[in-house]
Parts: structure tokens; C-alpha cells; sequence
């Protein structure tokens, strides 16, 4: 959520400050109450996939942060899907809205401030039926969470809570969600849980507290946290972002192996392009709360087409290439607050052309399952339609 | 874990040691002593015999102050030890007598007004920080910094006027009513209960606000941390997450702050003791120090420090219990 505290650093006046504060309080209070009422009636929540084979379907998200300085969106307008026993990288630089996407997959958002104010993130029940998970009431999301869909955290070292032993919290997941099973069969599923993420002392770890483990030990309990239910989804947010590299092969294998075991998508965030390349089938890339395109891994790795993404792959340095100095995308992000109305990256891209000074980029279908947002590729692909933002006066 | 204690409850007795003895000595140079005023009292009085430094000396004698500070502190220690703690020069009867007389209204008054300050606050802090920015929020921290800066006597003062002036349902000060006497046993302790009303919610007005603002403040920490975020992804209950995995982790810095305030309950509430006229130990024990009574400042401070000292070690002991990160094996 750095897009959140990535604030105005210019002046705001005391009035404008007052005028902010006033219209966020509106608007995020008539946001709840519609999130409240939509709660009563399961029918407003219900909808049809638009392909059963996805787990989900991101359509035209569009989550805000309603700041004192002023409306952020964090995520605004994006498209993409998971299809099911696949993995989808989400790859990115911080604050492009990678985790904010998942957050609003999962309706963590530090609300009331965060919100999802347009869009539908459709989630596949797996019994035909699908849910909006944008005003799927906190009820339903509860059985849903750790359930259904499950997340992996990016630090593993405060992850899990200081006070309770390691058995009790991969068994508090399990008794959630399963309050049938007696205490002796969760525990026994713990264990096996725990045995499967690869914790060699399965029974002395169970009565170890998180302090007394290593990092990469407290990541495959979070893994085991995560997978206990057996979800059809698991979100895995910079999973291996605090772990070295030895450590960050073994998590990385340890998920891959547990996603074919148990028949669950992933969906990978990160910024590291190593990992997107090993694991993903799909990749997705992000910018300044867009994604810019879209594609199958071979695709986006081998053939790049926006200009970020080219300029992504250039400045990742390569074993056995010798460089003097790394390339990277000149200037950067626009503010969040103030996004301009033309395409986010013009102004650091190398490739402009005349086009550009108009609408941001519509989305343009270059292959079967490689999509780009750039006016380059107008001529050669089908004008799929533009992203739509909300707009926040109208609320 | 054992091991500890002991080496606590050890360093514990040698710091008790030093401190009495820092105590013993700033009482014996006070100046305008006990002894002093006596001295200067008889001598003046008319057709008197001795000088004033004659009455010094030989009163010197009598109180046993004339060993010089070393030998004084000493011979205090090894009469405390044998469990002679000497007569009150103020009182003039024994000073664990005077102790006793006191300290239980100062200890009934601490106690209820502990508890409910727990019961008040700590809910009261964990809804504001639930629903930060909420109206429930600024309302409750309006409330506790106005309780924060209301001095004792404006309180105190202003119970009086609204609940004995003008409602007429306790009495303005004392700790009996008109015809206690008359009272049977029960009816003599509501009697009394009734009249430590007011100083109890007194205490408690002017002690809520900060335990609110210290549980709201660790809260808000603890909400934001990640564990309970990973608690939310588990799909565990509001509720649950707030009352259980949030609170829990509340409670370290909570019982470290309230295990230290063990003293407190003890020590007597000066100002509002003396705005009730309750015969508390912390009245008793102001008048004994303008007065320069050494043994009963000496018993009352050696009592004060072995509490902070268990205060210190009980907050330590409980830290234990509840952050599982500090036991020791």
C-alpha cells in the first residue's frame, strides 16, 4: 500500500484540506452503507463467470484511497483473469498497485478509507456458481478467506502472531473452516501440513512460538497456513522478498510442488523478473495502478511489446553479460493524486509517437493471450476498449 | 525462570538496602527536625531549666539520634529486622499501629478505584481504537484528556457541588455519617461505603484518561501489525481478531504498566484524602513528614520501596507470561 503514503508533497491549504476531509467522510460512509445493504440479499452479490475455467476475473477494478490530500487510485481500471491450475505474475514496481489488487481480491483494504469503488472481481465457487467479491458482504468473505482464497505474506519474520504457538494458529485455520473435524483430526492436520511444507521436527515445532524459528521456517508455516484449506486460489505477495536466495529457491519450489498437489492457481506479486520466469505461466504487468500488458510468460519474456515492459527487461542484468552500468527507465511515476488523462508512461517513454498525446491507451488484443495497452501496436491487433475510471464526484 | 527471581528478589535486597539508607540520611539532616522543634520548645517554654542545646543534646540521647548517621542507620536496621519498627514521635504510639489504623481506607480506596479504572479504561481504549477517526474515537479521547488535565481539588469540588450540595445524596467529607453509632454492623460498613463514593470516582476520573489513551495508543499498534492482518486472511471473525489476537498482544505493554502500579494502591491519594477528611496513610504520612517524624517516614518508605521493588518484579514475572519472546528457560 505505498501508493497510500506516497503523498502530495505540494502545499494544501487549511480550506482545501477541510474540503477533502469533508467529501471523503461522505463518500466513504455512503460506500459502507451500500456495502451493508447489498449484504441482505445474496442475489446482489451472485453473478456468472464469463468463463468457468478462470478462478477469477478482474473486470475494470477500480480501488481509491480516499486521502486527506486528495482521491488515490491505487488501482484503476484492470483487467485480467486466472485461470484455474495456472500461475499469474503480477510484476510491477512498488506502488504500482500490485498488492492493492490482491488486497481487494481478498477485501483486506484498511478500510473505511481504501475502497473498490467500480469493477467486478468475479470468483469462481467451483459449484458453478460465482461471487462479486467487490460488495460481497464481511460474512461471506469470511468463509471465503483461508478457505477458498489464501494468502502468503511478504514478511514472514511478523507475520505470524507473537503469542500463540505455531500448532495453534495453522490449527485455528483449520477449525474455522472445518468446524466438524475434533481436535485430534486437526491436529493431525496440522501436522501434516506442516510435515508437507518440509518442517522436519513436525511435533516440537508444533509447541514452538514464531520467535524460535528461522525466516524461512516462518514462511513455509505461513505456506501451511495458507494451503491447510486447501484453496483454489493462493495469493503469494512478494513471497520471498525477505528470504535469501537459497532460501527463496526452496519456498519458490516448495510452492510450485503444493500448487500441482493440490490443483490451485497462484497468483505470484512480485518485482523480482527472476521469479516471474520460473514460476508463471501468465504474467501480468502493472503500472501506476494499470496493467500495461498482459500475456503468457514466453510472451512477455520473449517478446515484450509496451515500452515499460522492454525497459523492465532491459534493466535486469544478465548472467554472463558484462555491462558497465544497468540500464534504467529514465524519470518517474506520476502522482498518484493527479494522474494526467494521457498515457501514464509518455512522459518517460523512449518509443512516443504523435498518438500518444491523446486518451490513455486503449487495450489491444496483439494474440490470442497477449494484450497491450501502447497506440504502437494500434494498427496491428483488435481495439479490445479503453479502461474506465470512476468518477469520484458522482458517488 | 527460578533462577531469575532469586537473582532478582537478591539484587532487589540490595537495592532496598542503599535506598533506606539514602532515606535515613536525608531524614536525619533535615532541617527543623522533630527533635529540633522539641528542643527549642522546651527551652523557650518559661522557667526553663536547659538551654537549647542542652535539650538537643539530652533529647538526642533519648530518641537514640546521637550514634552519628552510620551507626544510626544500623541500629534502625537491625531493630527493623527483628521486626521493631519503633514509635511514631507524631502519633506517639507504635507505627505499625498507625500503619494499621490508615493504610486499609487508603487500600479499599486504591483497590475500587483500580478496578473500575481497568474496566473503564481498557474497554473504552480498544473501541477507540477499533473505530479510529470515528466520532466514538474523538469522543472518547475529548473525554480522557479533559479527565487528563482537570486538577484533583476541581474534581473533588465539583462532585461536592453537584452530588452533596445540590442532590443531597452522600455527605460533604468524613468517612461516617451522624449516627454511625447507632448502626448494626452492616449498616456501619454501607455507611462507610457510601462515604468513600465520591473520592473513588474522584481517583478514578483523574486516573481513566491515561490508562484509556495508553490502551488506545497500543491498540492502534498492534492493529496495524502484520500478524493480524494474516489473522483477517485466515478468515477469522472481527470480533475474534479484536478480542483475541489483537488483545493479547495489548496486554503485553498493559500489565507491564499496571503491575507497577502496584505501590499505588498503598500509598494513599494525598490530595484527595485530605479534600474527603479520610484518615488515610496518605495524609498520615504527609503529616509525619512535616513533622520530621523519622520512624514512622522510615517504616512508611521502607514499606513504599519493597512494594515498587515487588511491583518491578511482579511486572517482570507477568511480562513473562503473557510475551512468550522474554521467558527464560
Amino acid at each position: 500500500m505505498a501508493e497510500k503514503n506516497k503523498k502530495k508533497s505540494s502545499y494544501i491549504s487549511g480550506k482545501e484540506s477541510r474540503k477533502i476531509t469533508r467529501f471523503n467522510r461522505r463518500v466513504t460512509k455512503k460506500l459502507e452503507k451500500e456495502r451493508a445493504d447489498a449484504g441482505k440479499d445474496p442475489a446482489l452479490y451472485t453473478v456468472q463467470m464469463k468463463d468457468p475455467n478462470n478462478v477469477v476475473e478482474f473486470d475494470n477494478v477500480c480501488t481509491y484511497f480516499f486521502t486527506d490530500v486528495g482521491t488515490v487510485k491505487a488501482v484503476d481500471g484492470v483487467n485480467f483473469n486466472i485461470p484455474k491450475h495456472s500461475t499469474v505474475g503480477v510484476v510491477g514496481e512498488s506502488g504500482c498497485g500490485k498488492s492493492v489488487t490482491s488486497l481487494s481480491l481478498m477485501q483486506l483494504l484498511a478500510r473505511p478509507s481504501g475502497q473498490t469503488v467500480g469493477g467486478q472481481i468475479r470468483f469462481n465457487m467451483g459449484d458453478g456458481t460465482a461471487i462479486n467479491i467487490v460488495n460481497t458482504p464481511n460474512a461471506v468473505m469470511e468463509t471465503i478467506r483461508g478457505n477458498k482464497i489464501s494468502m502468503i505474506f511478504q514478511e514472514p519474520m511478523t507475520s505470524l502472531n507473537p503469542v500463540f504457538r505455531i500448532g495453534e494458529q495453522v490449527d485455528e485455520v483449520i477449525k474455522l473452516h472445518n468446524p466438524e473435524m475434533s481436535d485430534e483430526d486437526i491436529k493431525a492436520r496440522t501436522l501434516e501440513m506442516l510435515e508437507l511444507v518440509g518442517i522436519a521436527n513436525k511435533e516440537g515445532v508444533y509447541n514452538m512460538y514464531p520467535h524460535e524459528l528461522s525466516g524461512g521456517m516462518r514462511q513455509r508455516i505461513c505456506i501451511a497456513i495458507a494451503l491447510a484449506c486447501s484453496p483454489t486460489l493462493i495469493i503469494a505477495d512478494e513471497p520471498t522478498t525477505a528470504l535469501d536466495v537459497t532460501i527463496q529457491a526452496q519456498i519458490l519450489d516448495l510452492l510450485q510442488n503444493l500448487k500441482d498437489k493440490l490443483n490451485s492457481s497462484i497468483m505470484l506479486i512480485t518485482h523480482d523478473l527472476g521469479v516471474v520466469a520460473g514460476m508463471a505461466d501468465y504474467v501480468v504487468v502493472m503500472y501506476a495502478g494499470r496493467v500495461v500488458e498482459k500475456g503468457t510468460a514466453e510472451e512477455i519474456f520473449h517478446h515484450p511489446m509496451h515500452p515499460y515492459t522492454i525497459g523492465l527487461m532491459k534493466s535486469k542484468p544478465v548472467v554472463g553479460k558484462k555491462v558497465d552500468k544497468l540500464y534504467n527507465i529514465p524519470g518517474s511515476v506520476p502522482n498518484p493524486v493527479e494522474m494526467p488523462d494521457y498515457c501514464y508512461f509518455r512522459d518517460r517513454c523512449e518509443m512516443r509517437c504523435d498518438k500518444c498525446s491523446g486518451l490513455y491507451p486503449p487495450e489491444i488484443r496483439v494474440s490470442e493471450t497477449h494484450i497491450v495497452s501502447c497506440y504502437r501496436y494500434q494498427d496491428e491487433g483488435e481495439t479490445l476498449g479503453y479502461p474506465k475510471s470512476v468518477n469520484v464526484e458522482e458517488l | 525462570m527460578l533462577k531469575f527471581t532469586i537473582k532478582r528478589v537478591l539484587y532487589s535486597i540490595l537495592i532496598l538496602f542503599f535506598v533506606m539508607f539514602l532515606i535515613y540520611i536525608l531524614m536525619y539532616n533535615m532541617p527543623m527536625g522533630y527533635i529540633e522543634t522539641k528542643a527549642r520548645e522546651l527551652a523557650s517554654r518559661p522557667g526553663a531549666t536547659k538551654s537549647y542545646a542542652e535539650w538537643l543534646a539530652d533529647l538526642n540521647a533519648q530518641y537514640g539520634m546521637d550514634k552519628g548517621v552510620v551507626l544510626g542507620y544500623l541500629t534502625w536496621l537491625k531493630n527493623a529486622f527483628k521486626g521493631n519498627w519503633g514509635d511514631s514521635w507524631a502519633w506517639t504510639i507504635p507505627v505499625t499501629e498507625e500503619f494499621h489504623n490508615t493504610v486499609w481506607y487508603s487500600f479499599i480506596l486504591g483497590f475500587v478505584s483500580f478496578i473500575f479504572e481497568i474496566i473503564i479504561a481498557i474497554p473504552l481504549g480498544i473501541t477507540a481504537a477499533k473505530k479510529q477517526y470515528s466520532f466514538t474515537d474523538y469522543f472518547t479521547t475529548v473525554i480522557s484528556m479533559i479527565c487528563i488535565s482537570m486538577p484533583t481539588f476541581f474534581i473533588a469540588t465539583l462532585l461536592k457541588y453537584v452530588f452533596s450540595v445540590k442532590l443531597g445524596w452522600f455527605d460533604l467529607s468524613g468517612m461516617q455519617g451522624r449516627n454511625y453509632m447507632n448502626l448494626s454492623d452492616f449498616g456501619k460498613f454501607l455507611d462507610v461505603a457510601k462515604h468513600f463514593v465520591l473520592p473513588s470516582i474522584t481517583i478514578i476520573i483523574i486516573s481513566i484518561g491515561g490508562l484509556m489513551r495508553y490502551t488506545r495508543t497500543n491498540m492502534l499498534e498492534v492493529l496495524s501489525a502484520d500478524y493480524i492482518r494474516t489473522a483477517r486472511a485466515k478468515g477469522v471473525p472481527e470480533k475474534k481478531v479484536i478480542n483475541y489476537h489483537a488483545f493479547r498482544n495489548t496486554l503485553i505493554p498493559l500489565v507491564t504498566m499496571l503491575g507497577g502500579s502496584l505501590p499505588g494502591l498503598f500509598s494513599g491519594a494525598l490530595i484527595t484524602e485530605t479534600l474527603f477528611s479520610i484518615r488515610g496513610i496518605g495524609y498520615a504520612s504527609y503529616t509525619s513528614m512535616t513533622q520530621g517524624d523519622i520512624p514512622f517516614i522510615m517504616f512508611y518508605l521502607a514499606f513504599i520501596s519493597i512494594l515498587t521493588l515487588l511491583g518491578n518484579l511482579i511486572s517482570d514475572l507477568l511480562y513473562a507470561v503473557v510475551d512468550p519472546r522474554v521467558r527464560l528457560s
